[in-house]
């Protein structure tokens, strides 16, 4: 369903304008808000991605302004099953052309594959990463092979991961 | 090298330098250190502060910053190694002519300092490649950077020719290049350069 823009007005008006959407509708709804008269959202400044673990999904959020109108930030937000396979949202590079880079990001960093983008690889990993490390079930390399002064996540995780770190100083925070 | 210094003295007074080869070749080499151009974080921004003119490492000979490693005698590691760029940066050390040094500039490249908790940067660079002096800080300002040169000049004057890694025939000609894994960088670690400190 897309809104109207009375709702959009409204929504513009509260503290943290945020507008969520179901992935099919996503275009037509990007669609609308760049080219109404009234809205012009020509601008998106930010793609990202948020991990919801508990409730088994990935929330992609775009930020929106109007550089014309002099309006926004509206968050557009659409959710998509964190299994890697069905995490997929439609791309809106078609409709920003700035999106590239920031969708290539949240795949890179989240694994949500945007159908339609022209490019997407992975930006900031190399490609021959396997894994998305923004995601919370992420378990870092072990390679805390020495640990000077362990302390606070550190020490936990190289104990959690059976790492190497002086016994002097595990005993000493025992 | 056993030269009275009375006469020595008396000598330099005529005119006549006496001295060994040795401390002439060092002191030509560390008078003159040509460090590669290349920069990975904030850290580089001060070692372009350090180069330029308020600072000027030209003061110590060092003012030469070659765009290519091949004529290039110091490599001054400057900023985060992230595991993406950690082939590279050992790629670039393999292709410098020895005699080389490395500078390993602020707690980045020491050891990974604020990110040495993420997934994604080499926990210190001396993991790879051989580094000579460590100048901590985050970043270290210029003057550090050029301590960190008069420390590396101090080294480079001590050095005997007979004892030197470029004409031990064993030592290694280049050093192994890690991969860019699944997971992480393989070797993690090149154990030649790199040990567990001993306890």
């Amino acid at each position: 369903m897309i809104p109207t823009v009375e709702q959009i007005r409204e929504l513009l008006s509260a503290k943290s304008p945020a507008l969520l959407v179901d992935g099919g509708e996503l275009l037509a709804v990007a669609k609308f808000l760049k080219n109404d008269p009234q809205l012009q959202f020509d601008f998106c400044s930010c793609v990202t991605a948020v991990d919801y673990i508990k409730q088994d999904c990935i929330e992609v959020v775009y930020h929106l302004y109007s550089v014309a109108l002099k309006h926004g930030p509206l968050a557009l937000k659409v959710r998509a099953p964190r299994a890697l396979e069905q995490c997929r949202v439609p791309s809106l590079t078609p409709v920003w052309r700035g999106c590239e880079y920031q969708e290539r990001e949240a795949f890179d960093l989240f694994g949500v594959k945007f159908d339609g983008h022209s490019d997407l690889r992975r930006i900031l990993m190399w490609d021959e990463f396997v894994v998305h490390p923004m995601r919370k079930d992420y378990v870092p390399p072990m390679d805390y092979e020495w640990e000077p002064t362990p302390h606070g996540e550190t020490l936990t995780r190289a104990k959690a991961q059976g790492g190497i770190v002086p016994a002097s100083a595990l005993e000493a925070k025992k | 090298m056993a030269v009275d210094p009375k006469l020595q003295s008396e000598l330099q007074k005529q005119g006549v330098f006496v001295m060994p080869v040795e401390f002439l070749y060092n002191w030509s080499r560390k008078s003159s250190v040509w460090p590669v151009q290349f920069g990975l974080a904030c850290c580089a921004i001060e070692m372009i502060a350090a180069a330029a003119a308020r600072h000027d490492i030209a003061r110590f000979g060092a003012e030469v910053f070659r765009a290519s490693p091949r004529q290039a005698d110091l490599m001054i590691v400057s900023g985060t190694v992230t595991k993406k760029m950690a082939p590279q940066v050992v790629r670039l050390y393999n292709q410098m002519p020895e005699p080389k040094y490395v500078i390993a500039m602020g707690a980045c490249a020491i050891s990974g300092g604020p990110f040495k908790d993420g997934y994604n940067v080499l926990k210190g660079v001396d993991r790879f490649i051989p580094v000579d002096v460590h100048i901590p800080g985050c970043p270290p300002r210029p003057e550090a950077l050029l301590h960190a040169l008069m420390t590396l000049q101090e080294k480079i004057s001590k050095q005997h020719l007979n004892e030197t890694r470029w004409y031990d025939k064993d030592a290694p000609a280049e050093y192994p290049v890690p991969q860019c894994g699944a997971h992480d960088l393989e070797p993690p670690v090149n154990p030649e350069v790199w040990d567990l400190p001993k306890k």
